[in-house]
């Protein structure tokens, strides 16, 4: 039995997140997933943007990074390449990493660094009331598509594979105990790892979309995402407004921290062309209390 | 985290060099202790970028070149809250798309240094000619109330010491510093003999005991300690407004205390942060307040016109923000005309009559066609000022 409670700042409950929310079973997923690898707390790094999904951060006991907007990866980054011994991992949601925060998500990915993502893709912007998502199905209601959205929406782990993750898992609270499986494989990956969690949000989405209990949000997940061994039997006709479900890509590739470090190690022993002048250290405290002339 | 010394450094070059003030920046990062750049082409500010991709991984330090601005900007946050000194260079629009996250850097009280080596906008505008049209985006390009440092340097030896200096100011006062360099000194050869001892700050780190920890703690100087990722004290960090914990918080009180805090830290230490160079004449009635490149040519201008007889002071703004109100309002006090020349339409020069308060009329003297200002320029306005006109 796992104890819970020692990965959580119980002092910051009661959670935000509304009734039938699936976001703390992601949550437990990735705690669960933590504590079987047995990660030391204080070498754990969480990382978030700006968003339901992203306030995790506040609840878990780790160092934790609660970012700008769509930036969670950015920062990750400089976090990881600055102490490639800290586990990083991103809590992000589908508007946070795959709209405003596009870029960093598809050139972490290229880069391969050893990043954990862990995106809980809802299909809209819960914080702000129930806006237009990149995953909102074709068709299907929000705030800002009263009409249905006009757009066709992202398939987030089709676009980690191409843009060169090592690591790709999509999952859903319906199956948690896999969820946590394929979180736990994506922290043990070294290189850039994609699970995208697919969470129901009844008050947001649901109640817009003919589902505003739970369970009926639940129930349209588990339609709409089949098994990868059993998509291997479908047609693409039967597989059409499907999401496959599963493993999608586990491949050994070089990482970025890794493949800098050798860099360094080819180029250290050279000659720097550089003035090095002897250096007074003087420490913050010091200079702050005007002890010493900046 | 591998320190910088002179042993993995290899034989010191030679103090005396050619150089610009792009690769000036570069070297003083360097010697300052920075061990992390992340940042994005933008001319014309890339060489700084290339200068550090060959020498960061030599002094056992990262580069990476970011896929824009804005992932550069929280990249060196995120580096810089796992314990490395972090930089990052840019110039005009990409310092546009950084000011959310300078903003970050700010609520969240992380050191770090953004140099911006101004060209000539709005907008794309001109990527290859100076300007000094950033002055005021530099003080309030992102939104809210927040302090801010910036330092303006004259040339290349001052821009090696300024980038020194700016590290030093981030990481005494956890804030980030931007460092605003024009076209023409990021660009400009001079011959400068590089100093062969600096002083360089290092951060203060809060005690052992990791249990009682708090990020961002009342102290006698308003700068709390800071801790870095990965050290035991599992802390939060957010742009969102919090209280001494590093939660967010909505009690008003404590959101006015945590705002009150963050732009005292930097108000009650501006004498100390504030350089400004005084060349004063006795009997001058006449005065210059110039910054930049554009310093250059208004000393030279000053010259001239004592040797003509006008009496002039100068004074020189290496720090402009905070603002050097002080030495502007005695300034005033003594001369009757107060000459501002600068590469925007007066961004300064408002701050300047602000500060003298109506004891001395302003002049400006203004050029936006991505030609510098010459002195020549600087000269008339002393003139005409002499004149009475």
């Amino acid at each position: 039995m796992i104890d819970f409670e020692k990965y959580l700042r119980i002092k910051k409950f009661p959670l935000i997140w509304c009734t039938g929310c699936g976001n703390g079973i992601v949550l437990k997923g990735m705690l669960g997933a933590i504590d079987r690898i047995g990660l030391d707390k204080n070498k754990i790094t969480v990382v978030s943007g700006i968003g339901c999904s992203s306030r995790a951060t506040g609840y878990v006991d780790f160092n934790t990074l609660h970012t700008t907007h769509g930036r969670a990866i950015a920062f990750a980054t400089g976090v990881k390449f600055a102490n490639p011994e800290l586990t990083v991992l991103v809590v992000t949601g589908d508007g946070d990493a795959t709209a405003i925060g596009g870029n960093h998500f598809i050139h972490a990915a290229r880069r391969n660094i050893d990043i954990t993502v862990i995106l809980y893709n809802n299909w809209i912007y819960g914080m702000t009331g129930g806006q237009v998502s990149p995953t909102t199905p074709h068709g299907m209601r929000a705030t800002t598509a009263p009409f249905g959205n006009p757009e066709g929406s992202f398939d987030i782990s089709r676009l980690a594979i191409a843009a060169g993750a090592s690591f790709v898992a999509r999952g859903s609270v319906t199956s948690p105990v896999k969820l946590s499986q394929y979180i736990e494989k994506g922290i043990r990956k070294k290189g850039f790892a994609l699970i995208e969690a697919f969470t129901p949000c009844p008050t947001a989405f649901g109640r817009q979309n003919k589902m505003g209990k739970a369970i009926d949000n639940l129930e349209w997940i588990e339609e709409r995402t089949v098994d990868v061994k059993k998509a291997a039997a479908l047609s693409p006709e039967e597989l059409e407004d499907k999401l496959v479900t599963g493993i999608l890509v586990d491949v050994e590739k070089a990482e970025y921290t890794e493949l800098y470090d050798k860099l360094v190690e080819n180029v250290r022993d050279k000659p720097v062309d550089l003035h090095v002048p002897e250096r007074e250290v003087v420490l913050a405290s010091i200079a702050v209390a005007g002890g010493e002339e900046l | 985290m591998t320190i910088v010394s002179k042993a993995n450094a290899g034989p010191a070059k030679s103090a005396v060099r050619v150089m610009t003030g792009n690769e000036a920046c570069a070297e003083a990062a360097i010697a300052a202790g920075c061990l992390f750049f992340g940042g994005y082409p933008i001319t014309p500010s890339s060489e700084i970028a290339e200068v550090l991709s060959k020498l960061l991984p030599r002094v056992g330090g990262k580069f990476i070149q970011m896929e824009d601005e804005i992932g550069a900007m929280g990249a060196v946050i995120g580096a810089s809250l796992a314990g490395a000194k972090a930089l990052t260079a840019t110039s005009g629009p990409g310092f546009s798309l950084k000011q959310e996250n300078i903003g970050y850097a700010c609520m969240a009280e992380v050191p770090c240094v953004i140099v911006n080596v101004m060209r000539g906008g709005p907008s794309t505008g001109l990527p290859t000619l100076p300007a000094q049209s950033d002055v005021m985006q530099a003080r309030w390009g992102t939104h809210g109330d927040h302090p801010i440092i910036a330092l303006c340097p004259r040339g290349v030896r001052e821009t090696y010491d300024f980038t020194v200096r700016s590290f030093n100011l981030a990481e005494t006062y956890r804030t980030p510093v931007i460092l605003l360099l024009d076209e023409i000194i990021g660009h400009v050869n001079e011959k400068v003999t590089l100093p062969d001892r600096i002083r360089v700050v290092e951060r203060v780190k809060p005690g052992a005991d990791v249990t009682e920890y708090l990020p961002y703690p009342d102290t006698d100087t308003d700068v709390p300690p800071m801790a870095s990722f990965g050290e035991g004290h599992r802390f939060h960090v957010t742009g969102l407004v919090h209280d001494e914990t590093g939660f967010p918080t909505n009690n008003p009180e404590k959101i006015e205390h945590m705002l009150r805090r963050l732009n005292r830290k930097i108000d009650r230490h501006a004498d100390r942060i504030i350089q400004v160079e005084e060349d004063a004449n006795e009997n001058a009635r006449i005065g210059v307040v110039a910054y930049g490149s554009t310093a250059r040519s208004a000393s030279y201008a000053v010259r001239l016109a004592r040797e003509e007889g006008i009496p002039v002071s100068i004074l020189s703004l290496l720090t402009i923000w905070p603002f050097p109100e002080k030495p502007i309002r005695e300034m005033a006090n003594r001369v009757s005309d107060i000459v501002v020349p600068e590469m925007n339409l007066g961004q300064l020069a408002h701050e300047v009559e602000w500060a003298a308060c109506g004891k001395a009329r302003v002049h400006r003297v203004n050029r936006i066609d991505g030609e510098p200002i010459h002195p020549q320029h600087v000269l008339d306005a002393i003139r005409a000022a002499a004149r009475g006109k």
